[in-house]
């Protein structure tokens, strides 16, 4: 019996939720009246999201906090996640420096979190935007390393890909144009410029839509799957 | 006397919409004396004054027909001739204030164009526009609606029509197939070697005696290849269960940590090792994109995992991920449709589902004929999709070829009907 229930509550609760969801968010792409019934379903997810934010943050401290007892391999690094989200969440739910807010000056704490003068805006302006930049700036040289891998000449398409690479980047900088700028106007299609341009519009683009074609169906398949019960796999099992 | 010299002239110096110019600067010539109007009527290079450009004839607002009622299309007549003006500006007003105002912006116009389109307004409301000419020189007169126009709600949204006839043509596909495959009909699907190689991956990391790296994307789960990540995940947990291999799973959003416990929990249950399933190894990290790469990308060096699955939505973090997983020696096995980040995991894993593979990894994981039949579905979908490709660049080619044929009327026709 308490099995049975279980199944109900962890499968096809969740399934049905899913699968009427699913219509509503499409029908209201389409017929203007069940517009706002979309939208009532966002507001679900946001609200279910919002919830489930507790349980994150609760494995946050869980994970982090038993690092700490167990005085793993660093975990100092651990104690400052914590003591960096700890402050971070007291300074926004607090709402400290936060200006009062011209729209409703008579309510308590209407200002934004972020608004110019509170502390969280400040820990976000000159804290974590220079950090997430950092890491934003690393990708130049994962980008290096790995362009360096992908452009060895080991074969026919390693070659013809490199040769592609090497017009592309040259067409797109002074050099290109310097290098080729001495064709004839009857062969400037031959110029690195407009090789570039040529390779980008015509090969890319064709490429990349036939991919993007695909890419549309197999969603449509799956959210089909989905909206069928067909695919249940999402919840684990296809029990 | 000498005021209404100076309206002549300002008219004579345009040669269209001489009444409208006339009539805009009545109040001028009334308001004051000459010195005040020299300084209101602009003079050009020379010392001569120049009119401000024509007012509109008339101007007609009406519904946008099969759309949501939030849309109304504004049509305008110009004045004939040549005119100075730059753009028109497009004001609208509530209907309640009979066309007095306040004016609220709603689009500003190339001089060549004598229609716009007032979006977001909302549905069943009446409102009155307005048009106005404006030229270096100044604006013309207002050319106000006469009466308000209203957007009303319609069944459909005829502009998606297109789009539903395509969804309804792939869903009739795949059903069919479904269904087909329910009946026993045999159903064959090229062997795809990134999903085959997934129990090579987590045998190597069973044998190596290192755990398991998935990462489910960093999007939440109302984006359907957060949802494709987890299925494999189920896959890949299931098998990582059966080898006895540790699998670790940092999720970027909540909501997603929540059910890739729920589908790896499941998948421990049914490879018989539910005393082995730890729900700490998935784990929160944080929303924030960067602060998640370089968690993970730090748990890669100092755990040294034996394989890396990145399976979801991924955008710039998807080379640094891969770049780490790459220098660490990790085997990787990558999916995502996101096809920018396509060419950055091809360039750094070892395999990669790209697109529709990584949609279809499911069905294919699965073996079951339900599943495998909706993936027959796709392919004719596909078919039809290249067909209509085809008959696209023959017509367009033979439109390029003979400009005066029927082919570019049935090249357009083609381009409306697909909503171009």
């Amino acid at each position: 019996m308490a099995e049975g229930s279980a199944r109900i509550m962890k499968r096809l609760v969740p399934m049905w939720i899913a699968i009427i969801a699913g219509f509503v968010m499409l029908l209201s792409a389409f017929f203007p009246m069940t517009e706002s019934w979309g939208e009532t379903v966002g507001d679900v997810f946001n609200v279910v999201a919002a919830i489930a934010f507790v349980l994150g943050a609760g494995s946050l401290a869980k994970v982090n906090l038993a690092k700490i007892s167990r005085r793993d391999q660093g975990w100092g690094y651990a104690a400052i996640t914590l003591i960096c989200f700890a402050i971070t969440l007291v300074v926004g739910l607090g709402k400290f420096g936060v200006p009062q807010s011209t729209q409703f000056p008579l309510l308590g704490w209407s200002g934004e979190k972020d608004a110019d003068g509170s502390i969280f805006g400040w820990i976000y302006e000159y804290a974590l935007v220079p950090i997430t930049s950092t890491m934003f700036a690393l990708l130049a040289f994962y980008v290096a390393s790995a362009a360096f891998r992908a452009f060895r000449a080991k074969n026919l398409e390693a070659i013809l890909l490199l040769s592609t690479a090497f017009i592309v980047l040259l067409g797109r900088t002074f050099a290109g144009v310097v290098l080729t700028g001495w064709l004839p106007d009857w062969a400037s299609g031959l110029r690195l410029e407009n090789l570039s341009v040529y390779i980008m519009q015509v090969f890319n683009t064709a490429g990349n839509r036939a991919i993007i074609i695909g890419i549309a169906l197999g969603v449509t398949a799956t959210s089909l799957r989905i909206l069928l019960g067909v695919d249940r796999s999402w919840m684990g099992s296809g029990d | 006397m000498i005021s209404s010299a100076l309206i002549l002239c300002a008219i004579s110096l345009d040669s269209s919409g001489a009444s409208d110019v006339g009539l805009a600067n009545a109040s001028i010539t009334a308001a004051g004396n000459k010195a005040d109007l020299r300084d209101k009527i602009p003079l050009n290079e020379l010392g001569q004054e120049i009119s401000a450009p024509p007012a509109a004839i008339s101007i007609s607002a009406e519904d946008v027909a099969w759309d949501a009622g939030g849309a109304i299309k504004i049509s305008w007549q110009p004045a004939a001739g040549t005119t100075s003006a730059t753009k028109w500006i497009v004001e609208r007003a509530a209907g309640q204030g009979a066309g007095q105002g306040p004016w609220t912006f709603v689009a500003e116009v190339p001089i060549a164009e004598t229609n716009a389109v007032a979006s977001k307004l909302s549905p069943d409301a009446s409102f009155f526009f307005r048009v106005t000419a404006v030229s270096p020189n100044g604006s013309s007169a207002v050319t106000t609606t006469k009466s308000a126009a209203t957007g009303y709600w319609n069944f459909f949204i005829g502009a998606k029509l297109p789009l539903f006839c395509a969804i309804l043509l792939v869903s009739a596909c795949v059903i069919y197939f479904i269904l087909a495959a329910r009946r026993g009909r045999p159903m064959k699907v090229r062997r795809i070697a990134a999903l085959e190689a997934i129990t090579d991956a987590v045998g190597r990391a069973t044998e190596m005696g290192r755990s398991i790296l998935f990462v489910p994307g960093i999007q939440d789960m109302d984006n359907i290849q957060t949802v494709a990540g987890l299925t494999v995940l189920g896959n890949v947990s299931r098998t990582a269960a059966e080898y006895d291999a540790a699998i670790e799973v940092p999720t970027s959003r909540s909501l997603v940590m929540e059910a890739a416990r729920e589908a790896v929990q499941a998948s421990y249950l049914a490879a018989g090792r539910a005393d082995a399933y730890n729900a700490d190894a998935i784990r929160y990290i944080t929303d924030e994109q960067f602060g998640f790469v370089a968690y993970v990308s730090g748990r890669m060096v100092r755990e040294k995992p034996a394989a890396c699955f990145y399976m979801g939505c991924f955008f710039a973090e998807s080379l640094i991920l891969a770049e780490t997983g790459n220098s660490i020696g990790a085997i990787q096995i990558a999916g995502t449709a996101e096809s920018s980040q396509l060419p950055f995991f091809v360039a750094a894993c070892d395999y990669t589902l790209i697109g529709e593979e990584f949609m279809a990894a499911s069905a294919y994981l699965s073996g079951e004929p339900d599943q495998i039949g909706s993936l027959k579905g796709q392919d004719v979908a596909k078919a039809i999709a290249a067909i209509i490709i085809i008959i696209g660049i023959v017509l367009a080619t033979g439109a390029a070829i003979a400009p005066q044929g029927a082919m570019p009327a049935a090249l357009e026709w083609l381009k409306g009907v697909l909503g171009s």
